[in-house]
């Protein structure tokens, strides 16, 4: 059903920390291998070995510039998949009732034999975190790993999401956004965590946490210089010698 | 957005059929009989292939009846619920005037409503979205029914009656074009907002996520030259409304200068239509930089 839950008992989402990711996108592979033979429909590749491959993805790190008025420019990479929005316009828009948000954990997700492909979910996300399968037709988005978080047939370190378990810099983590005292909650609070976009509307789950300023060390630039003078002032003995007959030719 | 043909071809023709039914519904021209069934198999050949031409973007077009169940929240499922109403009604308008020579006036009124409504539905399947701020202001759903009502009436015969609604879409066209202009800068998503990082002048995309293209720049990053939307906006004024007007108040203005007219206002009715999609701004775009504002 398209109609949103007028609340949901859980809100399970991601946290993801911009300060520590190194850009890898180890996650953004993790996430296709599990989601492309688990929950659904494969996540295609389109002329995979051809002049011009692309496919489906459900998570992408973009890497973004920021030269600020004053101190040192800084890069930034950015992981984005499907924020699990309270508000998800994605939801409401669908004409069959295909996408829809669980009012159990507040989970996104998209039942695909009613999905007729018309990609106005996509069109309605601000986020591109819907992206239509080119060979099946059908609307790809994150799942929160639905199919790993709840299944007892994993380890429990593995019930987690695919790309916050392979993260190697230990840059996203996932937990329940609705309770107060969650390990992501708190973690949120202490580092001034944000929205993507709030001007929408669409009261996004996950969970940004700003990278922090850079140090500036341009005074700090010859720290090591005065151990590394490559030439004497003033040679004395034998390069002093030297020195003066160089000079004499 | 990627203009797709399909959905140029759905908005452009299906507006122009349920225009005419609307004029038929409510009895201008008064028809029966032989001419009648000419009026309707136009209305209905213009209102169903667009309808039909739709279904040629689906990705599961064999699901489409499932289209129907979520009237209560999506604009596409009502679209679908007035679009058959609308098309059963007149249904039986038609059929009592074409083989009965009785005009139902009620149920003309009635279907000439759903008409009206079916385009509405359709307009606001793009004005509902907030992510492309060029679609999201309330003179989209103006635009597209004053084009509808006119290009209906020119379908009528209704020639001063056209001429005038031509006009009158012609300055809200215009309007929709210097709002829209400005408004992916008036609704304050830029890539600052977009990424929560730096401020809008301090921030760049350094490096896309990946090195070759995707669904998102597909349908969403068309990016179309200012200067050639330049010309094609006066192209489409021209042909879409100009001349349409113009042929209309020759006195004396017969089937030959109405058949021209008709065919100018399609014309430039899909060249509006197609820059209704190309220059229409994703804000999704903003993530790969390719949005100025």
């Amino acid at each position: 059903m398209t109609e949103l839950p007028a609340s949901t008992q859980k809100k399970l989402g991601l946290v993801i920390d911009l300060d520590t990711c190194v850009g890898c996108h180890a996650c953004v592979i993790s996430c296709k291998g599990w989601n492309t033979e688990n929950y659904g429909a494969p996540l295609s590749d389109m002329d995979a070995y051809g002049a011009d491959p692309s496919g489906t993805f459900l998570n992408r790190v973009h890497s973004y510039e920021i030269t600020p008025a004053e101190g040192p420019a800084q890069l930034v990479h950015f992981p984005k998949s499907c924020l699990h929005c309270e508000d998800a316009p994605c939801v409401t828009v669908c004409p069959t009732g295909a996408s829809y948000k669980r009012q159990e954990d507040g989970i996104v997700l998209v039942n695909e034999s009613a999905c007729i492909g018309c990609g106005l979910c996509a069109w309605a996300c601000p986020y591109g975190a819907r992206e239509l399968d080119a060979l099946e037709g059908v609307m790809k988005k994150c799942t929160l790993c639905v199919d790993r978080i709840y299944n007892e047939n994993l380890p429990e370190e593995d019930r987690q999401p695919a790309c916050v378990r392979t993260c190697p810099a230990g840059a996203r983590h996932f937990g329940d956004l609705g309770d107060p005292d969650s390990d992501v909650s708190r973690l949120v609070a202490e580092r001034g965590g944000m929205d993507l976009m709030p001007e929408q509307g669409t009261k996004p789950v996950n969970k940004y946490l700003p990278p922090r300023p850079k140090q500036d060390v341009s005074h700090d630039m010859d720290i090591l210089a005065p151990f590394l003078e490559p030439v004497a002032e003033d040679p004395k003995g034998f390069l002093g010698w030297l020195d003066k007959a160089l000079e004499k030719l | 957005m990627h203009p797709a043909p399909s959905v140029i071809i759905f908005t452009s023709f299906s507006g122009l059929g349920f225009g005419l039914l609307l004029f038929l519904g409510l009895g201008f021209p008064p028809v029966t009989g032989w001419v009648a069934f000419v009026f309707y198999a136009i209305a209905y050949a213009l209102a169903v292939g667009g309808l039909l031409a739709s279904a040629f973007h689906l990705g599961n077009p064999q699901r489409a009846l499932k289209a129907f169940t979520q009237w209560k929240t999506s604009w596409l499922s009502r679209e679908a619920w007035l679009s058959v109403m609308a098309l059963l009604v007149m249904a039986v308008y038609a059929f009592c005037a074409v083989f009965l020579d009785t005009r139902l006036t009620v149920i003309g009124w009635i279907g000439a409503a759903l008409s009206l409504l079916t385009v509405y539905s359709t307009s606001m399947i793009y004005g509902q979205l907030k992510t492309v701020p060029r679609w999201n202001q309330p003179l989209t759903p103006v635009h597209l029914l004053t084009l509808s009502i006119a290009g209906g009436a020119l379908l009528a015969g209704q020639m001063t009656v056209a001429a005038a609604l031509l006009a009158l879409a012609a300055a809200v066209q215009v309007a929709h074009w210097q709002v829209g202009d400005g408004a992916l800068k008036a609704s304050g998503t830029n890539l600052a907002t977009a990424t929560g990082l730096g401020t809008p002048g301090s921030i760049r995309a350094f490096e896309p996520p990946h090195t070759g293209t995707n669904y998102l720049l597909k349908e969403f990053v068309h990016v179309v030259g200012r200067k050639h939307s330049r010309k094609l906006r006066m192209i489409a004024l021209t042909l879409g409304y100009g001349l349409p007007v113009v042929l209309l108040i020759i006195p004396g203005a017969g089937h030959v200068l109405g058949l021209l007219a008709v065919i100018s206002h399609v014309a430039g009715l899909v060249t509006s239509r197609w820059l209704f999609f190309a220059e229409a701004e994703h804000v999704v775009g903003l993530y790969y930089g390719k949005r100025s504002a």
